[in-house]
């Protein structure tokens, strides 16, 4: 049997052809995205070794570390958020009637392109004809704001509908954790007398708190590569008041045609999810502990 | 007096009766609070949606001098006939479906052997590979796009579907190993062992016995595949140039600048470019739900 199944042809046959896709168009570039941070180039023509003077320029680029802060906030808002989603589970995982319809409401959004998400939230927040607008003005308020095109407002304009994108996913893993504690546990406190309360911040969440770990890095990271609704709805703008990391990087590669620069900051990225993930990971672990 | 006794025994009955009278009370306020809560969260998120629907059968007549809210007159179905026919959002269309699922054939199948490498086959190293492709679903997408699209460009692959299947075959391989893994694990192995021991090829056993048993896993995967590659915006719009090689997610956005007053056509081409999604969803909610539950929290 062991002969059979450590055919070293046929693993090799198996193995290979995904494994080549995913060094190729993943692991390489990666590998060429911080080799190209240390070049000057426009992306065309030859490639001029500068060192780390990319770096450099940017730590030094307030454009970079403005876009930098909105992507920060961004997870800030996103991981705060979990703590509704979280709340909503709950309630919806207790006896509700029609939780599994309410919850597939929540999930749509989810499904639906960025692109189609982005242009239908334009329509929401136009000035004159949005929904949002039209309602505020048949309320009273006579000068509505122009939302995406007020530099105050475009970056929490857009991190609304970005949140109503992904709320029903994390509702979803959420739901999925709680429904599976075993109901003798929830039984047995109650019997106890403890309160729904108590049942839920004692028992419920510490047993679901690794699925809570995952969801902060999810959340977290998934907000500071964050691009597509910017990209559509502003361009980062404007003037850059809604500017993230990644829309900065590709304006700088796509626009730009910096493609060294670009490079730095595409690298810079991966170091920051990957840091950022592994404070995530160490610092809810300490927690964990605590419990 | 009497309620303060050290056995207490007037006090707790007292107590226990109020309990029982108000609990359910208290109860079914509670309930009803959050109950009104939750639905008022799903009308957020489904009301735009909705809303969408409504603008898309408008003439602008309606969309700018009557309220938001109104129901269309009579509803203008043309407008989805003036975009199929007008643009080339036809052809966007059958775009996305073919690389769609080419690069969902591909990716299942690869993903099929790859879990089965690790799962069923002796070998050192397993470990390591299947950490290989999970660390994949941390890169973020940004910081593979330049030499992607330097070396696309380099083997003239830019401005060529094969770019996008591949790309696409790459990026999901990570989550739909990590779907089928889960299912490969959990599945019997006495029917494969069997069939070793009468002498069968692994070929055999891989497409014959494996690939049959995991038919409900790859269904799942291939529908979250199917869902990732529908809405995939930033490769397209970085490889591919020419109008003809577009998908939805790109074409519209471009499409849709011509339309700036014409909220029906806009709304429109929006409700065709999310409908297949929607379809799917109403009938295959609960393979998708599974999908995604499994895709996002073992690692």
């Amino acid at each position: 049997m062991n002969k059979v199944l450590s055919n070293k042809k046929v693993l090799a046959l198996y193995i290979t052809p995904a494994l080549f896709l995913v060094l190729a168009l993943i692991y390489i570039p990666i590998v060429q995205t911080g080799y190209y941070g240390l070049m000057k180039w426009n992306g065309i023509g030859e490639m001029d070794f500068i060192g780390l003077k990319n770096y450099k320029v940017l730590m030094k680029d307030a454009l970079f570390w403005r876009s930098a802060l909105h992507s920060f906030l961004l997870a800030l808002f996103s991981a705060i958020s979990l703590i509704g989603y979280l709340f909503i589970s709950i309630i919806l995982a207790g006896k509700i009637k029609g939780a599994d319809l309410l919850r597939k409401i929540y999930l749509i959004p989810m499904l639906l392109a960025s692109v189609a998400i982005a242009q239908l939230w334009m329509k929401i927040y136009h000035p004159s004809n949005g929904m949002l607008n039209t309602v505020l003005m048949a309320s009273g308020i006579e000068d509505p704001p122009a939302w995406l095109a007020d530099a105050n407002l475009a970056l929490y304009a857009i991190i609304i509908p970005i949140i109503w994108q992904y709320a029903g996913f994390y509702i979803l893993i959420y739901y999925a954790a709680l429904k599976n504690i075993p109901e003798s546990l929830v039984e047995a406190a109650r019997i106890d007398g403890a309160s729904p309360w108590q049942i839920a911040l004692k028992i419920k969440l510490p047993l679901i708190m690794n699925v809570i770990k995952v969801t902060i890095v999810l959340a977290v990271v998934g907000s500071l590569k964050y691009f597509d609704l910017i990209y559509v709805m502003t361009g980062g703008g404007p003037n850059g008041a809604s500017e993230v990391m990644a829309s900065y990087m590709y304006q700088k590669a796509f626009k730009g045609f910096d493609f060294g620069y670009a490079s730095a900051i595409g690298f810079f990225l991966l170091v920051i999810c990957l840091v950022v993930t592994y404070i995530i990971r160490r610092f809810t672990a300490a927690n964990e502990d605590i419990y | 007096m009497e309620t303060v006794k050290p056995d207490g025994t007037p006090r707790i009955g007292n107590g226990l009766d109020t309990k029982l009278v108000s609990k359910p009370i208290m109860n079914r306020i509670a309930y009803g609070i959050m109950y009104v809560f939750l639905v008022l969260v799903a009308v957020f998120q489904i009301f735009p949606i909705i809303w969408l629907f409504l603008f898309s059968l408008k003439n602008s007549q309606e969309v700018f001098n009557m309220s938001p809210f109104s129901l269309p007159a009579n509803p203008k179905w043309e407008n989805y006939a003036k975009v199929w026919t007008e643009g080339n959002i036809s052809l966007y269309f059958i775009n996305s479906v073919t690389y769609t699922l080419a690069a969902v054939i591909l990716t299942v199948v690869l993903a099929s052997m790859v879990t089965f490498a690790i799962t069923r086959m002796h070998w050192k190293g397993s470990r390591l590979v299947l950490g290989l492709f999970m660390v994949g679903l941390m890169i973020p997408v940004h910081s593979t796009l330049i030499p992607l699209f330097s070396t696309f460009t380099n083997i003239n692959l830019i401005d060529n579907p094969l770019s996008i299947i591949l790309t696409y075959t790459a990026f999901n391989l990570p989550i739909t190993i990590m779907i089928l893994l889960g299912f490969y694990e959990a599945l019997p192995r006495e029917v494969e062992e069997a069939a070793v021991m009468d002498g069968a090829s692994i070929h055999h056993i891989f497409f014959k016995i494996t690939l049959p048993m995991t038919m409900p896993v790859m269904a799942t995967a291939a529908i979250i595949n199917m869902i990732y590659n529908w809405n995939e915006f930033v490769f397209v719009n970085t490889f591919i140039s020419s109008d003809s090689f577009k998908t939805l997610t790109v074409g519209i956005q471009n499409f849709i600048g011509q339309y700036t007053t014409d909220w029906g056509a806009i709304g429109a081409t929006l409700v065709i470019s999310i409908l297949p999604i929607l379809i799917a969803f109403l009938i295959l909610s609960n393979r998708i739900i599974e999908g995604i539950a499994s895709g996002s929290v073992k690692g």
